[in-house]
């Protein structure tokens, strides 16, 4: 279980402390599926940050199975099992998609078993694995890319921010079985998605909404969705931006 | 192998990938003289009169074969200029796999500057390995100066791959290359320099037929207080298509100068130059930590990718 507690967070800009996170406290379960949604610049993806160590908090802690985590490196907390999917995934010269999918493993693996990790996420993969992961590749490509280093990684708690961000409807299709299928494989672990999708929404256990920094509302999917639906909150695929569907009666 | 030590076999293992005495043409220098030799039907090596260097022949024609001609040093203070000579036949298609590896525990300088000409003829294809490596811990620098002429007839193909990825205190690589019409030279240098290495990779490529094209870049790595500085240059003299890049990450208090040239002499040429420095993205660290890796592990493995 993961678990927050009053954790807050600021930036410096020109001078001025500003809180991006204010005094944040709640709880990822085990074997659940939670989607973060609420208005850009509300603080979703900064919290996604904290959990990964990417950022430190000013104050709080945060804790992995009573485990109090708030010091440690961003290796340490991938070790202690949090993956971390970026919004804008990173790319590399010269690294192929294969090397970075068997240091996601952690272990030396075989061809087959790195192929399976991006068939799972739709690539077909004697296309990707000797690619080099780098501006060859699409927006939508490197993101299934970065979706499957986080499913070779197994860990316990995996965390996607935005995984809808700059892919096409087709890729997005895809990706929702993917999360299907990992909530089905959930056993013990949990998932957290940043996400403003209704179809992500939609297969949620649990839904948070983050404004201003703070917890604005949290409960069961059937409890909170219903007062989403319609709001930028929770957009249907079809408005996805940057995609174009022909239909507009959505 | 021959009567070769344990660490003339480790360096001959380093440059050109040799564990026994290799297949086809080779020669094998070790501390100023050849100690293995052999022809092929197709392939003939010849000593120089003076003993410094080779002249190699290969028949027009001959098809997938190699020659190996690696040069280890292992005592110190040894200075040597070697200069082989590669004719190449028409049509033919040979790798040359070439290389040095000097091991110098000694407090005196240890160089080898190989001068190596290759006349290609019509339509040939060659690939040419170039591997430099030092060891030891000597205080005497390891220093290595390739000079490279490649002279290539209409539609020949030459590809050369040049690695110095560490122990090489000083280096200065100068490359000059003329290409007749149709003709295609393609070259993939990198680099990893230490400590105080000095590195100073020259290329002047002069296109001079109808069709000729060049493609030389450079991936490169300046660690700690090195220094680096790559200057190619090339010359369109007919309707031509030429690109060259310096790719470059810098670390530490490395320092690297990037000179691209290009000099079109014909309205139909079509030069391109790329040149980036930088250090490594820290979102490309912070990505491999969420792996599972520490920074140190991270860096290596962003650097390892990047000279792969």
């Amino acid at each position: 279980m993961l678990e927050l507690k009053n954790v807050s967070f600021k930036v410096n800009e020109d001078g001025q402390d500003r809180e991006i996170i204010g005094n944040i406290t709640l709880k990822v379960p085990d074997g659940r599926l939670v989607v973060i949604t609420g208005p850009n610049g509300g603080g979703k993806s900064t919290l996604a940050r904290l959990i990964a160590g990417i950022a430190k908090p000013d104050s709080g802690s945060i804790l992995l199975d009573d485990e109090d985590i708030t010091d440690m490196s961003i290796t340490e907390r991938a070790k202690r099992g949090i993956a971390f999917a970026f919004q804008q995934p990173v790319r590399f010269k010269g690294i192929q998609v294969f090397d970075l999918i068997r240091l996601a493993t952690g272990r030396d693996i075989s061809m087959t078993d790195a192929c399976q990790y991006l068939a799972s996420v739709g690539l077909c993969a004697r296309d990707y694995i000797d690619r080099e992961v780098n501006s060859s590749l699409s927006g939508g490509e490197l993101k299934r890319i970065e979706i499957a280093t986080v499913l070779a990684r197994g860990s316990k708690l995996s965390i996607f921010d935005e995984p809808e961000a700059g892919i096409d409807l087709w890729s997005f299709s895809n990706l929702i079985d993917v999360f299907e299928g990992m909530r089905r494989n959930i056993k013990g672990g949990s998932i957290i998605i940043i996400s403003h999708q209704e179809r992500i929404l939609s297969i949620a256990d649990e839904i948070i909404v983050i404004k201003n920094g703070a917890v604005a509302d949290q409960g069961p999917k059937d409890k909170i969705l219903p007062s989403l639906t319609g709001t930028a909150d929770a957009v249907p695929e079809c408005r996805m931006s940057g995609v174009r569907t022909g239909d507009d009666k959505c | 192998m021959l009567e070769l030590d344990e660490i003339q076999k480790r360096l001959l293992a380093e440059v050109a990938d040799l564990h026994k005495v290799p297949e086809g043409a080779y020669n094998i220098r070790s501390n100023g003289g050849s100690v293995g030799r052999a022809s092929t039907e197709n392939i003939e090596i010849i000593p120089r009169e003076d003993g410094q260097g080779l002249t190699v022949r290969i028949k027009a024609g001959t098809k997938n074969e190699s020659v190996h001609i690696p040069v280890v040093m292992t005592k110190s203070g040894i200075k040597e200029t070697v200069y082989n000579d590669f004719y190449i036949g028409e049509d033919a298609d040979v790798t040359i796999v070439a290389g040095c590896g000097i091991d110098n525990c000694g407090t005196q300088d240890s160089q080898h500057d190989g001068i190596h000409r290759f006349f290609v003829e019509k339509g040939a294809k060659v690939k040419y390995v170039e591997k430099h490596y030092g060891s030891g811990n000597g205080a005497g620098k390891r220093i290595l100066n390739p000079g490279t002429e490649v002279y290539q007839k209409e539609d020949s193909r030459v590809e050369m791959e040049m690695v110095q990825i560490k122990g090489v205190d000083d280096t200065n690589r100068t490359t000059k290359a003329e290409l007749a019409a149709g003709a295609a030279l393609v070259v993939r240098e990198r680099l990893m320099t230490h400590n105080d290495q000095n590195a100073v990779s020259t290329y002047v490529v002069e296109m001079n037929g109808e069709g000729a094209s060049a493609d030389v870049v450079s991936r490169s790595v300046a660690r700690d207080n090195s220094y680096q500085k790559f200057d190619a240059k090339l010359v369109g003299n007919a309707a031509c298509s030429g690109h060259t890049e310096c790719d470059s990450i810098i670390m530490d208090k490395g320092r690297i100068l990037a000179v691209p040239g290009l000099e079109a002499n014909d309205v139909d040429a079509a030069l391109v130059h790329e040149a980036a420095i930088g250090k490594i993205a820290g979102d490309q660290i912070i990505k491999l930590m969420t792996l599972g890796l520490s920074e140190a592990e991270a860096e290596e493995q962003i650097i390892n990718g990047f000279l792969k």
